[in-house]
Parts: structure tokens; C-alpha cells; sequence
């Protein structure tokens, strides 16, 4: 029974790490239509400059402060990811208004590249560490309910209270402010939103720095966890089946999206991947949201699309 | 107009002109041995092929400093494949046509893809510490060279290792013992050799594969924790061990029992792990970190102080910057022992490359005078013994270096040999290939 729970509780603590990254989907698709592929990257840049900034700034602090060479590097990575938001306003969606939705994609693509690659090139390819002082021993608790406890992971556990309490901010910023119900707008209809007085691109540049700001805590939270290299664009691939399965559109599909799939591909691992060889938590996810997608085309909390003839 | 009409001419002929007069000079370009890298400095697994990669080049920057092979300067160019399969062949096929005599893939995925093309082109592949284990033999393999070691090497040793802390292999009876494995031709490579050992000792094995590239491990030890293996061998490469030691972590497991595999075993593994990962043991392809040998300080006195180092200069001396330079070492080798059959100052071809593979003999004298005291033991091969050596330490990560922590190991043969001759001549039935005779390999 430990276990069972133990399983549980791992899936649904990566579960809200997904949600967070598939959070960073959702945004750019709310506010501008366009799927951007370049989450992942901006994930990899956004971490590798708050790594690099803050190493420098600690060495030139002679290793006094962690907390002011933290400070320094999210302030740094900050400017980085609003630089990135603006560049990619002014000198790739501007001249792409109103195109169809797969030339945009294909734009993200390219930007997932050159992020990439420019992210590795200034900031090296090594693996660089982020220690915001997150704990790494696991805690046993219900020792006298369970036989053995459970065990939590405490990393894991504050990674998950944080990507929750970003995600509840998101949520209440899109439903709630008028930048947010702005940001809507566009992504309905660019044409009427620009008919009605919203600036589209101050609003595109917006919408990609709260991307940028979801994926520097991303970076952060995963960074801090597994180091900080190339591996972190593959984060996004993990979020795929997510907002597949939650829906496009959606900030609660985003996250109830992420806790079914972190549950169901550790569950599935665990108790079905011994007897298929194992190592199918990847594609089982996939699985999952192909079914969904079969019933559900739109996901589960997706708006349901009409098409008018 | 006028005038710029004139000047074009004679800009275009002395274009032509110099091409006419320096033909000599593309000549003497041409009597290089040129040496193909194949690297990844992108990607997943940056973090690891760098280092190698830096070793390798600088290694060939140093046999030119000191004159080159016999006096044949080395060239070389970079191909970068990603560790995938599908751009390392496509690498290969671009560069073997540039005079390449000798391929090293740095990947047992591509390995597997070249192996049936190398006897096509007459170029020697060498997989130093990865490849096929059946690639030892051969007198199948004719044009593979798993020099230094195997991953059968590997599992068997570290077998041996783990069953010395009870006293013998023959007291593992009843233990557990969990291999945590790439999902890939790497990382399912020992696993024969294992189940092997584990029906002749007694131990149960259990097979927890991991996805590529390794990042997420939770549900691999949730299983471990449950299950409580005895040991827990790592069979990873790049972010993969970095992450297992990671989760290790955090569900408690000891580091103390964890043993990765050479690949598992170098700074990028446990730097970002730290203390978290003191006490973890890998084992060493003979070498590990080797800052203080004589080849290292030749490397920066001869290169990196004359500004020409490929990486940054901290790098040098570190376990996968030495790997990548014992493995330009060995190319390099197979050269000059082909040159000392086939004329000395000479450019090789491939076969006669793969003849100076085949006949490399590294006794310990000449190990030393290389600058490879105590870095590395005697390699020899033979027409049937491609790998040439099997000796292997364990050393342990202290939260801050790897230091060592055995003495020498060397895989067992009586276990190996019939292993390696079984699968061998399964290979060349299924490609109909015919064992090479002794004559034949007198040849």
C-alpha cells in the first residue's frame, strides 16, 4: 500500500512539473493561436543563463552570497527572456500577422534552433548547476499507519507547491485582469482585437514574456533537479501529451492534464512495465492522450471546435 | 571600365596561375594522414563527447608538435553526429571519401550500423571501451577494433568487484543485483554476459531500462526502492547518470553500492551531484583522471601554451578528456605500426591500417616513454584478439574527485572466450562470412 502511494504521489509531484511546462504551450497559444515549439528552448536558454549569471556574479562575489548571486542570475536570465520576447515580436511575428497556423509553427521550430543554439554558444555546453538551497534527502512519513512510511521527496514536493502556486497565479491573471482578457482577444481573432483598440504586437510581446517567465521558473525547478544541459529541452516533449490530453486552450487542462499523465506513466511503468520490458512511461503517455484524442478531439477541457459550412 | 576589366582578368589569371604553381603544395597536403572525428559537441550528450572530443584533437596536435608519425603530419576534420545513428553514418559516408583509414564512431548505435560497411570500404573501425563484444574475434570481425576493453569486459569485471566484497563471485548466491541500463545497443550490451554470470553464481538479476536520454527515472527507483537490490549497476551516458545518482538520492539509496559502467564514471557524472554522490565507485577503462601524467603535461606545455589547446585548459588531464586521447593514441599507433611493415614516412591506406591494428604491440616500456606511466597497461592484439588488453580498476567518487579504489582487474576468459566465440560465429553465419584461417591471418 506504501508503495502504491509512494507511486502516486511521485507522479502527481512531476505531474505539476508538466503542468508547468505545458503552461508555457497553452499561454502562447491562448493569446496568439500559434503552437510554439520553442517552449522546450526557451526552457534551456532561460536556465542556462540563470546558471551562468549566477556563477559569474558568485565568483565575482568571492563565494559570499549564494542568495545575491541567485538574485543576480534570475534578474539576468530575467532581461535574457524578455530580450528574447521582444526579438522574437519585432523581427518574426510582425511579419507574419494572419498567416495560417502551420506557417507559425513552423517558425517556432526555427526559433527552437536558434535558441539552441545561441543559448549554447554564449553560455557554454557543459552541465551547470542551479542550487537555490532546494533539500535532496527524501522524508519517510505514516510510519505508524503504513508499514515502511511513505516516502517524499522534498525537492519534489516544494518544486510541486511552487509550480502550483504559478500555475493559480496564471490562472487568475488570464481570467481575471484585463491584460489577460486582452491577451484572449488576440488569440480569438487578431483582426478584431486590433479593431477594438488592443496593440497586437505589445500584447505578442506580453504574451511571450509571461512564456519566458513560466519558463525560467521551469528552468529553475527542473535545473535545480537534474543540472543544467541540453536534456531540459526534452521537458517540453514531456509536456506534449499534456496538453494534448488537456487541451490546447486550457489553464486547468494544463493542469489536471499534467497530474493524470505524471500518474499514469509512473503507474503504468511500474506495475505494466515489467511485464513488456519496461521503460514505456514515454510513449504511454502519448498513448493516453491518443485515446483521449480519439473520444475527445479538442481534449478534455479543450473548447470544442466548430467548424461553420 | 576599362581598367576594372584588366584587373578581373588578372585576378582571375592569377587564380589559375597559382593553382598551376602550387599543385606541389596540394600534393604534400595530400601526404597527410587524415584522421575523420566523429563527435558531438551538441545535443544530449554535449556534456560528455566534449571533453573526449578535445582529448582526441589535441592528442593529434601533439604528434604533429613533436613531427608527426614518423614524419607524416596528421590532419584531421570534425564531424559532428549528434550520438545519433543516422548522422554518424551519414558523417562516415561523407568523410571516407576524403582518404579517412581509420573510423572511430564514439557510439556503439552507430557501431552496429558501420560494422557491414567498413569491410566494403577497407576502413578499420576502432570502438575503444564500446562496439560489439563479439567484435573481439577477429577472425570475423576483421575490420573491428574493440581495443582496451568491451562492455562484456565491464559486466564481467564489474561481477568480480562486487562479488570480492562477499568474500567471492561464488557467494553471490541469493543476492540482487539491478542493472539500470540505457534503452539502447549500449546499454543492453552487457546484458548477456550478466545473465551469464547470474545462472553460474546464482544471483538474481533485475533489468530496469531506462529511456533515452535519461532524464526522467522516478518510476526506475520507485522500483529499487521497493525491490532493495543488493547492488545497483549503472549502465549510463550522459545525463542519465547524473540523474540516476540524483534519484538515488533521493529515495535513500546508498551510493556505497552503486557501480556504473567506464562511461559512468567521469566529472560530468557527478560534478553537478557533488557530496550526493560520494562513495560512488565506476569502473575505469585503465585510466581515470590523469592530471599529473607525463602525456598531459606534454599536452600543455607542447599545445595548449602555445594558445593551439582545443578546449579549456582546466579540462585537460579529466577521465573523458583521457579517453578521447588514449583513443587518438591508438589510431595513431595502428599508423605507425602499419609504417614499420610498410615503409616508414609513408601515408597508410586502410587495410594496411587495419594490418597496424592488428599488430599493435604497446609493452609497458613503450607505454612509459609515450608519457603514459601508470595511465595505462600493455595493449597487445592479434589476428584473433581485436581488444588487445581487458585490464580494468574501480574508482570512487570523494564529493570532490575520483580517486582509485582497486587494484586490476581482468575479465575472465574462461567466461568470455566461449561467449565471444558463440556469438561471433552466429554473426558470420547469419552474414555468411568465413572464420579467417591461420594462414590467413599469417598473411
Amino acid at each position: 500500500m506504501g508503495f502504491f502511494i509512494e507511486t502516486m504521489l511521485g507522479g502527481l509531484m512531476t505531474g505539476m512539473l508538466y503542468s508547468l511546462v505545458a503552461l508555457g504551450f497553452v499561454l502562447i497559444f491562448k493569446a496568439s493561436g500559434v503552437f510554439n515549439f520553442a517552449q522546450g528552448a526557451m526552457v534551456l536558454v532561460a536556465a542556462l543563463a540563470m546558471a551562468r549569471f549566477s556563477e559569474w556574479s558568485n565568483a565575482a562575489l568571492g563565494g559570499d552570497s549564494l542568495f545575491l548571486a541567485n538574485v543576480i542570475g534570475i534578474i539576468g536570465a530575467g532581461i535574457v527572456m524578455f530580450a528574447v520576447a521582444w526579438t522574437v515580436e519585432r523581427f518574426v511575428l510582425r511579419k507574419l500577422v494572419n498567416q495560417e497556423g502551420a506557417t507559425l509553427l513552423m517558425v517556432t521550430l526555427g526559433i527552437a534552433y536558434v535558441l539552441e543554439g545561441l543559448g549554447q554558444t554564449f553560455f557554454g555546453s557543459e552541465i551547470y548547476s542551479i542550487n537555490v538551497g532546494m533539500p535532496k534527502d527524501p522524508v519517510i512519513m505514516f510510519e505508524g499507519l503504513i508499514e515502511g512510511g511513505v516516502m517524499i521527496n522534498k525537492e519534489d514536493f516544494i518544486a510541486a507547491l511552487l509550480a502550483a502556486v504559478l500555475v493559480g497565479g496564471l490562472t487568475v491573471f488570464f481570467q481575471k485582469t484585463s491584460v489577460g482578457r486582452a491577451l484572449r482577444a488576440v488569440a480569438d481573432d487578431h483582426q478584431a482585437a486590433q479593431s477594438v483598440g488592443i496593440p497586437l504586437n505589445k500584447t505578442w510581446v506580453i504574451v511571450w514574456c509571461v512564456a519566458g517567465l513560466v519558463a525560467l521558473v521551469a528552468g529553475i525547478i527542473w535545473g535545480s533537479k537534474m543540472g543544467v544541459q541540453f536534456s531540459l529541452v526534452t521537458v517540453a516533449l514531456r509536456a506534449l501529451p499534456v496538453v494534448i490530453l488537456g487541451g490546447l486552450t486550457s489553464v486547468p487542462g494544463a493542469i489536471v492534464g499534467g497530474l493524470i499523465i505524471g500518474v499514469g506513466e509512473k503507474l503504468s511503468e511500474v506495475y505494466l512495465g515489467p511485464y513488456v520490458g519496461g521503460g514505456i512511461e514515454i510513449w504511454f503517455a502519448y498513448v493516453m492522450a491518443l485515446i483521449v484524442l480519439l473520444f475527445r478531439p479538442q481534449g478534455l477541457f479543450g473548447e470544442k471546435i466548430i467548424n461553420r459550412v | 571600365m576599362k581598367f576594372r576589366s584588366l584587373a578581373l582578368a588578372a585576378a582571375i589569371a592569377s587564380v589559375g596561375l597559382s593553382s598551376a604553381v602550387f599543385t606541389p603544395a596540394a600534393h604534400a597536403q595530400a601526404a597527410e594522414q587524415y584522421f575523420p572525428i566523429l563527435v558531438y559537441r551538441t545535443g544530449a550528450y554535449a556534456a560528455n563527447g566534449n571533453p573526449w572530443a578535445n582529448g582526441y584533437v589535441d592528442y593529434l596536435k601533439l604528434v604533429n608538435a613533436k613531427g608527426g608519425i614518423n614524419g607524416v603530419k596528421v590532419s584531421f576534420e570534425e564531424c559532428e553526429t549528434g550520438y545519433a545513428t543516422d548522422r554518424g553514418v551519414e558523417c562516415y559516408e561523407r568523410l571516407k571519401g576524403k582518404g579517412a583509414t581509420v573510423f572511430q564512431p564514439l557510439s556503439t548505435g552507430i557501431t552496429f550500423a558501420l560494422t557491414e560497411k567498413a569491410p566494403v570500404d577497407k576502413i578499420p573501425l576502432i570502438t575503444a571501451g564500446y562496439g560489439r563484444s563479439e567484435s573481439q574475434d577477429g577472425s570475423v570481425f576483421t575490420w573491428n577494433f574493440p581495443l582496451l576493453g568491451t562492455y562484456w569486459v565491464a559486466a564481467d569485471v564489474a561481477i568480480q568487484h562486487i562479488g570480492k566484497a562477499y568474500g567471492g563471485v561464488d557467494n553471490l548466491k541469493g543476492k540482487k543485483i539491478a542493472l539500470v541500463y540505457h534503452d539502447s545497443p549500449f546499454g543492453k550490451e552487457p546484458i548477456p554476459l550478466l545473465q551469464e554470470r547470474a545462472k553460474m553464481h546464482g544471483f538474481d538479476l533485475q533489468l530496469l531500462p531506462v529511456a533515452h536520454p535519461g532524464v526522467e527515472q522516478k518510476a526506475t527507483w520507485l522500483q529499487i526502492r521497493r525491490d532493495r537490490p543488493d547492488h545497483v549497476l549503472l549502465w549510463g551516458w550522459g545525463v542519465m547518470n547524473s540523474t540516476s545518482l540524483k534519484e538515488a538520492q533521493a529515495t535513500g539509496y546508498p551510493r556505497d553500492k552503486m557501480l556504473g559502467v567506464w562511461w559512468a564514471g567521469a566529472e560530468p557524472d557527478v560534478k553537478d551531484v557533488g557530496a550526493g554522490a560520494k562513495g560512488y565507485s565506476a569502473l575505469t577503462l585503465q585510466h581515470g583522471a590523469e592530471p599529473n601524467s607525463k602525456v598531459v603535461k606534454d599536452i600543455l606545455a607542447m599545445v595548449h601554451d602555445k594558445g593551439q589547446g582545443t578546449g579549456p585548459k582546466d579540462e585537460v588531464g579529466s577521465v573523458l578528456y583521457m579517453r578521447g586521447l588514449i583513443s587518438a593514441m591508438l589510431g595513431v599507433e595502428g599508423v605507425a605500426a602499419a609504417q614499420e611493415r610498410y615503409g616508414k614516412g609513408k601515408v597508410m591506406t586502410g587495410e594496411q591500417v587495419r594490418w597496424g591494428l592488428e599488430n599493435l604491440n604497446l609493452d609497458q616500456d613503450k607505454l612509459d616513454g609515450m608519457g603514459f606511466a601508470g595511465v595505462m597497461r600493455p595493449v597487445q592484439t592479434s589476428c584473433t584478439d581485436h581488444m588487445g588488453a581487458s585490464w580494468v580498476r574501480v574508482h570512487t567518487w570523494d564529493g570532490n574527485k575520483w580517486e582509485f579504489s582497486s587494484d586490476w582487474y581482468q575479465a575472465d576468459d574462461k567466461v568470455l572466450r566461449p561467449m565471444v566465440l558463440d556469438a561471433a560465429s552466429k554473426y558470420a553465419a547469419e552474414k555468411n562470412i568465413q572464420r579467417r584461417t591461420a594462414e590467413q591471418c599469417a598473411q
